[in-house]
């Protein structure tokens, strides 16, 4: 018998919370309460109907049928449900966990084997939860002569300065955490950041798997940002702008991997030497050096690095949706919504509902996220598919490539965008 | 400081550039040994190999075994060889008992050792595959060898370990219908693995890693003694089918696989192209074979030797030659067994190629030599 997982018995959870009342109110009104006080302070509340929108009026009128669609709303304008749920995190990370199950089955498809197939009903659909439960109650063993602060924060400001990423890139017209007027350069400055913590970590293991593994990486990333920031200028100078809305909405008509499709492949070779992934998998070259600058990382702190990783992928196929692709624009395939459901109102039975303030997406907004996510999940496809043919390159191979062939290419792809903008043709002002 | 430590584990005085990395025996990349590399910068200095992890005594364990009971615990050293490695033995009881095989006995002998020599190729090759990141190619070939071990367990009753092969013959008849299936597999088998030139040998980049890395000359290659697809590969026309063909292989039109670069590429190929020939020897063995006959000679229990006698047989197995010395007096058990693998001869090339090499070609070098662990430390 195992006396790791006694039964759980409802009546002992119930004694062991009454015998730890006093504790639980004294931490309640401790901590609780100021930490809810200063969440308040610095979210701003919604104004319905002249009044402020406290967390008690909301839960009062949710009670109300009428009342609960604007509050709904008043919620999804709030910074918070954008950063935590929509454009954000959550929707990012929703992505993350559909690449990751589609990569393994795919891949398993591609190599003549199943794949994941017990662990949830449906093909195995659950595995990703499973792992993710194995990681979290797995040990976090620290190297003894590890330098513990640096190794603990690494990961942590790894998957920070990937949610970073994911802030800046528009989703649908209006839907993005920061709309910022230096888009682009704000990109270059969280894609630049990544070395760093992939070196700290690298170094704070002190061990000499990861240091390797950690100098390959440096390296791999320093050279292939040079051949990724000149392969995005051609989309500057043809747009005139940083903003990436902006960007996506000058491409109405025509996405910019029509003109300039050197650009596009140039981007899309240095993503996949960003991300590490098969065949510029070299900083994680596992008959080499074990599993590279992550080999003395475990349990959740794995995880995490893991979960950064994938933000990454994500926020890099975005990218290129936002830049080459047209983010959300694209031929209205989303219907229209019924005009008779706000003026007659729903009919159920003897009861008619009539709801005010439907409805809660606008037609152009759920079409522009259909074809971005249709988009961006093609991206990311072309970005796992090569793990399944290529084997892994050598460092020496990796470099010729960045620093002779994908800088002189950018430098054509440039002078291609320069010629387009000379011409007339395209650009600010241009006649297309 | 102890100056009587061994070499491995004295200190050394190095040049502070100079990093000592143990790759091995835990390593995902380094099989059942260590090899300690001294790497500057991303360039290898040094390079000692240190096997032994796995060694098992097989050569002492079968001098308290009667001739036949050697049989089962002598294959161990490579599983997926086992037909191979027993056969050499085999040969050699044979030869110091006065047997003579039956004809049909021997065929089934040459397409067991073929089948053989194909099913490890294939785990040899998934694992060069893996070693270089090519995940595809570790699972394809771990698939297709599935098709071959099935007909192993038709013909011997086991999947791996098969312990057909017995002084006098084989252990079994083949089953009915066997040649039929055979033919069938490894006709499928041959279409399969001609597909792998399309993912793996004609890749361009496996083509740009493996090229014109770890060059074993011609000279360094007969120098250094190594054996099998590696010396072929290095442009020795050197094949013990041909050169010394054992049981009924001077029948049978065996056409050996050479190159001349002699770089990673070439000995990860010779194999590959082994393979092909294995499958059009098996197909010509199947036609030559007479259709019924005895498979085995009767020995007398417990069988002994003749007196103090010697005898040294080989076989090309899948890793270069492989020989067996057996040593008999007048009793049941042999009196001496020494086998000598082409693992070993093979790996003795690996500092030389290593020396100058990049840190990331020391796996696709490594395991470009053919070279088996277990088998290394018997």
């Amino acid at each position: 018998m195992s006396v790791i997982a006694p039964n759980f018995k409802f009546s002992e959870f119930v004694k062991s919370i009454l015998d730890n009342l006093f504790w639980i109110l004294l931490i309640f009104t401790l901590v609780g309460i100021p930490a809810v006080q200063i969440v308040l302070f610095y979210i701003e509340m919604p104004v319905i109907d002249g009044k402020l929108l406290t967390p008690f009026l909301a839960l009062t009128w949710l009670a109300d049928p009428s009342r609960t669609l604007p509050i709904l709303k008043a919620f999804m304008n709030t910074d918070l449900f954008r950063i935590a749920a929509f454009p954000g995190f959550g929707f990012a990370a929703l992505i993350a966990a559909g690449t990751i199950f589609v990569e393994r089955k795919m891949l398993a498809k591609l190599q003549l084997r199943v794949g994941p197939f017990y662990c949830g009903k449906v093909e195995g659909i659950l595995q990703l939860m499973g792992d993710g439960l194995k990681l979290i109650s797995k040990e976090i063993i620290i190297p003894a002569k590890a330098d513990k602060p640096i190794f603990w924060a690494a990961p942590v400001i790894f998957v920070a300065t990937a949610a970073a990423f994911v802030a800046l890139i528009p989703v649908a017209p209006g839907w993005v955490v920061a709309d910022v007027d230096v888009g682009l350069l704000a990109v270059f400055a969280i894609i630049g950041f990544f070395p760093i913590i992939t070196i700290l970590s690298a170094w704070s293991s002190n061990s000499k798997f990861p240091f390797i593994g950690g100098i390959r990486a440096l390296h791999q990333m320093v050279s292939f940002e040079i051949p990724l920031i000149l392969s995005l200028l051609g989309v500057v100078i043809l747009t005139g702008t940083l903003n990436l809305s902006e960007i996506v909405e000058s491409q109405t008509n025509f996405p910019w991997i029509i003109f300039l499709p050197i650009g596009a492949i140039i981007f899309f070779i240095t993503i996949l030497a960003e991300l590490e992934r098969i065949p510029f998998d070299l900083p994680e070259a596992e008959s080499e050096i074990v599993a590279g600058w992550l080999t003395e990382f475990s349990g959740m702190i794995y995880g995490l690095v893991q979960l950064g990783t994938y933000l990454k992928l994500y926020a890099f196929a975005a990218l290129f949706v936002v830049l080459f692709l047209g983010g959300w624009t694209g031929p209205m395939i989303w219907p229209p919504f019924p005009e008779e459901i706000i003026t007659d109102g729903i009919v159920m039975g003897p009861i008619t509902a009539k709801i005010p303030g439907l409805p809660v997406f606008s037609q152009e907004m759920l079409n522009g996220v259909v074809w971005f996510v249709i988009k961006t999940v093609g991206v990311i496809f072309f970005i796992l598919l090569p793990r399944g043919v290529f084997p892994r390159i050598r460092i020496d191979m990796l470099l010729s490539l960045g620093w002779y062939k994908l800088i002189g290419l950018a430098f054509v792809n440039i002078f291609i965008a320069l010629g387009l903008l000379y011409a007339g043709v395209l650009g600010p002002g241009g006649i297309l | 400081m102890n100056p009587e430590l061994p070499p491995g584990l004295a200190l050394q005085k190095v040049d502070e550039r100079i990093m000592t990395l143990n790759v091995g025996p835990q390593h995902p990349g380094s099989g059942h040994m260590r090899i300690i590399v001294q790497i500057d910068g991303d360039f290898i200095v040094a390079c000692d190999p240190d096997p032994g992890y796995v060694h098992r005594g097989e050569e002492k364990m079968a001098e308290y075994r009667n001739y036949i009971t050697n049989i089962p615990h002598l294959e161990r050293p490579v599983i997926h060889d086992s037909c191979n490695v027993l056969y050499p033995y085999v040969l050699g009881v044979e030869e110091i008992l006065g047997i003579e095989v039956p004809e049909r006995a021997k065929y089934i002998r040459v397409i067991a050792s073929e089948l053989n020599r194909c099913i490890y190729t294939m785990y040899w090759l998934a694992i060069y595959g893996i070693f270089l990141g090519h995940s595809t190619m570790f699972m394809w070939p771990a698939g297709d060898r599935e098709l071959l071990i099935d007909l192993m367990e038709k013909m011997t009753g086991a999947r791996v370990t098969h312990a057909h092969f017995v002084p006098g013959g084989v252990r079994n008849d083949l089953p009915p219908n066997f040649e039929d299936v055979c033919l069938r597999q490894v006709n499928y088998f041959e279409k399969r693995i001609k597909e792998y030139a399309a993912i793996f040998y004609d890749n361009p980049i496996l083509i740009a890693r493996t090229k014109d890395t770890g060059i074993l000359s011609r000279q360094d290659a007969i120098r250094l003694g190594t054996t099998g697809s590696v010396l072929r590969a290095s442009g020795v026309d050197y094949d013990l089918r041909k050169k010394e063909p054992y049981d009924v292989y001077e029948e049978l039109d065996v056409h050996t696989n050479v190159m001349k670069e002699g770089d990673s590429y070439a000995r990860s190929k010779v194999p590959w192209l082994d393979m092909l020939e294995s499958c059009a020897i098996i197909r010509q063995a199947l036609q030559k074979m007479p259709k019924s006959g005895s498979v085995r000679v009767k020995l007398k229990p417990n069988p002994k030797g003749k007196g103090l006698d010697s005898v040294y047989k080989r076989v090309e197995s899948g890793r270069g030659s492989l020989g067996c010395y057996i040593v008999s007096d007048a009793k049941p058990e042999p009196y001496r067994v020494k086998m000598s693998v082409g693992s070993f001869r093979n790996l003795i090339a690996l500092p030389y190629l290593l020396k100058g090499e990049k840190l990331g070609n020391m796996p696709s070098v490594y395991w470009s030599l053919n070279y088996w662990p277990v088998e290394a430390d018997r």
